[in-house]
């Protein structure tokens, strides 16, 4: 929901980046507030996922030029652990695999990580069992996912399943979800979309990349964004993305009035 | 996507145990030949036997040639720059811990094994070496009780010649091979287990090494006697101070294994690695044999390897007895320039023999890890069974792992299974983990623990964790 009042989460400005000297990110602006919902997307190449990665900091993106504000942090200069602590997570497009480590112990470790930061709690091997089948219902996920490694022999539903898991058990301040519904059968991309529902709340944001409108069907972005060449070219609200799916992203080609987000 | 300054920072981490203790001690002069074999013989006041076992040995080792066959090239060793025997100014060897040296018990002490009464591990007794001595061995007086004999071999040479006699060098020859022959003509100490018929060892016992001047070899010998029906679990810890220069580490361990009987023998081995420019470290070339001579005896070899600059060491099993039992489990890790060539020999001999073999080498740095096999099955065993697993995990993308599995088999009714897989810690598992609040070190120390639970598994309860922390300490530093 739009509050005009919100805190604002998450502020980029004029990011550039870039990997192995490939420029992606030319000069991107973004403003997220408590509450609200954001659908970023764009073709293939448009650097969507770029944005997802600079944002959780993944080493192999270089950061050329701009600023990524989280609560008025300068996001850019944390670690990608100590991102993950304050707040941000990002739902993969392609969840590794890490064989030999346990589910369950990887999602203990990743949730006290989260909770020793926010001032709550350690949780013990059977508090946290108890926390996590929960959760696991926010997901319909059968608990013998928990005794598998990490990801390992998951089928593409699984996967997306167990990212939002870990979005449950986290409770993060702004999710990221790059292409959560990409390989998704209907009734998986439904339970995925409940999921991210059901968790979002006033006080926390969404960030949903994604190609498609039918993941918007299932979740009401309060913006959508277009991104092309690295920027952000047109802003608007659900209605934009029925427009894109309608019309392509030729559309947006030839729309002389794209206009950039401050 | 590799930035392996990342994963560098974190496999470079200060070796804990390279301090030297100041103390003063006895040393005898460099170089090898007939008289320091008799010297050394005579200051530890042997019977004849032995004498006359080292010199054969000596005689031997003169006709034959060091190893070359491993993938491990370093400089040429000269055995006349070496002192074979070292050891602490202490005049005999002492009663009671209370005159111990407090030197040494504060050197164990630091080193995580604290020999006093008070503070020693509660059910595990420790037998604590010193250069070429061996200092004090706890709970011998609880073992005896049970007819355990556990001692340092010098004391058991004086105490129990006849079953020193009857055991010593059977299932290592002394011509067995080059350093075999070597560490038979001039042994300094080590452990003697003996446990008689029907007993099981009513605790852990323990032996640990502690190298302490630089230019001294280390030549250890370790025998362990498990009679019929017999069961025991040993661990062995090592670690050495840091130098420049490059300690020899030649040791021999013989299993023996009556009917019915099982030895457990673990190795928890952090030899000094050298530093990042592969400068000092100790070249660790070591024999270690079992043999199951009874039926349905086992024998099981677990390790885990992550010091020394080079490491030659393949614990091997014959399965002499009908239906006997050998594994082998091992963990090695090798980082900056560290060389390790290890495996395991599987000899079946008898009917219905089985070995299992669990291999997992993860190389970091520059670091080569190679994994060198035998499972070999004789004409008369017949319904033997071997499984061998290898697995190879890198780090980084400058190390190396290879697989050198040998099989032979001259019977047609046995069977014998091998997989082997490579895998490596990629940058995107380490950002998958960070991204989801855990630290970079605490990530790939989850994914190597992850990758040697089936070994970690094997170890005696009170040494898994310590294990897990030694390679979380060797990949990261602050663990613990």
């Amino acid at each position: 929901m739009i509050r005009p009042e919100a805190q604002t989460l998450l502020e980029i400005s004029d990011l550039h980046a870039h990997v192995e000297d490939q420029p992606i990110l030319k000069g991107l602006n973004l403003k997220v507030k408590a509450g609200e919902i954001h659908a970023v997307m764009g073709r293939n190449g448009s650097g969507k996922s770029t944005l997802s990665k600079v944002i959780a900091g993944h080493p192999a993106y270089t950061v050329c030029k701009g600023q990524v504000l989280f609560q008025g942090e300068n996001l850019l200069e944390m670690e990608p652990e100590i991102r993950a602590r304050i707040g941000i997570f990002l739902g993969f497009q392609y969840p590794i695999e890490i064989p030999g480590v346990s589910n369950l112990e990887f999602l203990r470790v990743a949730t006290n990580a989260r909770r020793e930061q926010i001032g709550k709690e350690e949780l013990d091997t059977f508090d946290f069992e108890d926390l996590v089948n929960e959760r696991l219902k926010v997901v319909q996920m059968d608990p013998s996912f928990l005794e598998r490694s990490v990801n390992e022999g998951f089928s593409g539903g699984e996967k997306k399943r167990n990212e939002i898991l870990q979005m449950a058990l986290l409770e993060p301040t702004i999710a990221i979800l790059d292409e959560t519904d990409s390989g998704l059968d209907i009734d998986a991309l439904r339970i995925v979309a409940k999921g991210v529902n059901q968790l979002a709340n006033e006080d926390n944001a969404t960030l949903l990349i994604t190609h498609y409108q039918r993941l918007l069907n299932e979740i009401t972005p309060d913006y959508v964004h277009v991104m092309a060449g690295g920027k952000i070219v047109r802003t608007g609200g659900s209605e934009l993305a029925i427009e894109l799916e309608r019309s392509g992203y030729e559309w947006i080609d030839s729309d002389k009035n794209n206009q950039e987000v401050k | 996507m590799e930035s392996p300054s990342l994963v560098e920072k974190i496999v470079t981490k200060p070796y804990k145990y390279g301090f030297v203790t100041e103390i003063e001690t006895e040393k005898i002069s460099k170089g090898i030949n007939e008289d320091i074999v008799r010297l050394i013989s005579s200051k530890k006041d042997e019977p004849d036997f032995l004498l006359h076992f080292r010199l054969k040995a000596y005689r031997k080792w003169l006709t034959l040639k060091e190893p070359n066959w491993a993938d491990l090239r370093y400089p040429n060793i000269d055995y006349q720059d070496i002192i074979y025997y070292a050891a602490p100014k202490t005049d005999k060897k002492k009663q009671s811990l209370d005159e111990v040296d407090p030197k040494l018990l504060e050197t164990f002490d630091k080193l995580g094994i604290p020999l006093n009464e008070q503070k020693r591990l509660s059910n595990v007794a420790v037998d604590a070496v010193f250069d070429s001595v061996s200092i004090a061995t706890t709970y011998k007086e609880k073992l005896a009780e049970h007819g355990v004999i556990f001692c340092s071999i010098s004391e058991a040479v004086k105490e129990y010649p006849e079953l020193v006699e009857r055991y010593l060098g059977t299932v290592v020859p002394i011509g067995d091979n080059f350093f075999a022959a070597l560490n038979s003509a001039v042994f300094s100490d080590g452990s003697f287990v003996f446990i008689p018929k029907g007993v099981n060892c009513p605790m852990e016992l323990s032996s640990y090494f502690r190298i302490n001047s630089g230019d001294t070899g280390q030549f250890e010998r370790t025998l362990i006697v498990a009679e019929e029906g017999a069961s025991v679990s040993y661990l062995e810890g090592c670690t050495a101070p840091m130098f420049d220069t490059n300690t020899l580490h030649a040791a021999v361990v013989e299993l023996i294994a009556l009917d019915d009987s099982s030895i457990k023998y673990s190795t928890v081995q952090n030899w000094y690695s050298g530093n990042e420019e592969g400068i000092g470290g100790i070249y660790n070339f070591v024999t270690k044999r079992g043999q199951c001579r009874g039926k349905r005896s086992k024998i099981s070899w677990s390790q885990v390897e992550t010091g020394s600059a080079i490491t030659w060491k393949y614990p091997s099993c014959i399965l002499q007895g009908d239906e006997s039992i050998g594994e082998f489990y091992s963990v090695a890790l090798t980082n900056n320039l560290q060389k390790a060539d290890t495996g395991t020999k599987m000899i079946h001999l008898g009917k219905n023999t089985r070995s299992t073999i669990v291999s997992k080498g993860i190389s970091a740095g520059q670091s080569s890890n190679s994994y060198r096999g035998l499972v070999q099955i004789g004409s008369k065993a017949i319904g033997s069974r071997n499984y061998s697993q290898c697995d190879s995990m890198l780090i980084g993308d400058q190390a190396a792992a290879n697989t050198y599995p040998y099989i032979r088999s001259q019977q047609a009714k046995a069977s014998i299974e091998h997989e082997a897989s490579t895998c490596r810690i990629s940058e995107d598992q380490l950002f998958y983990l960070q991204s989801r609040g855990i630290g970079c070190e605490q990530a790939i120390s989850m994914m190597v623990s992850g990758f040697c639970r089936d070994v970690f598994n094997q170890l005696p309860m009170e040494f898994a964790a310590e294990a897990d922390k030694l390679l979380a300490l060797k990949l990261e530093g602050t663990v613990g």
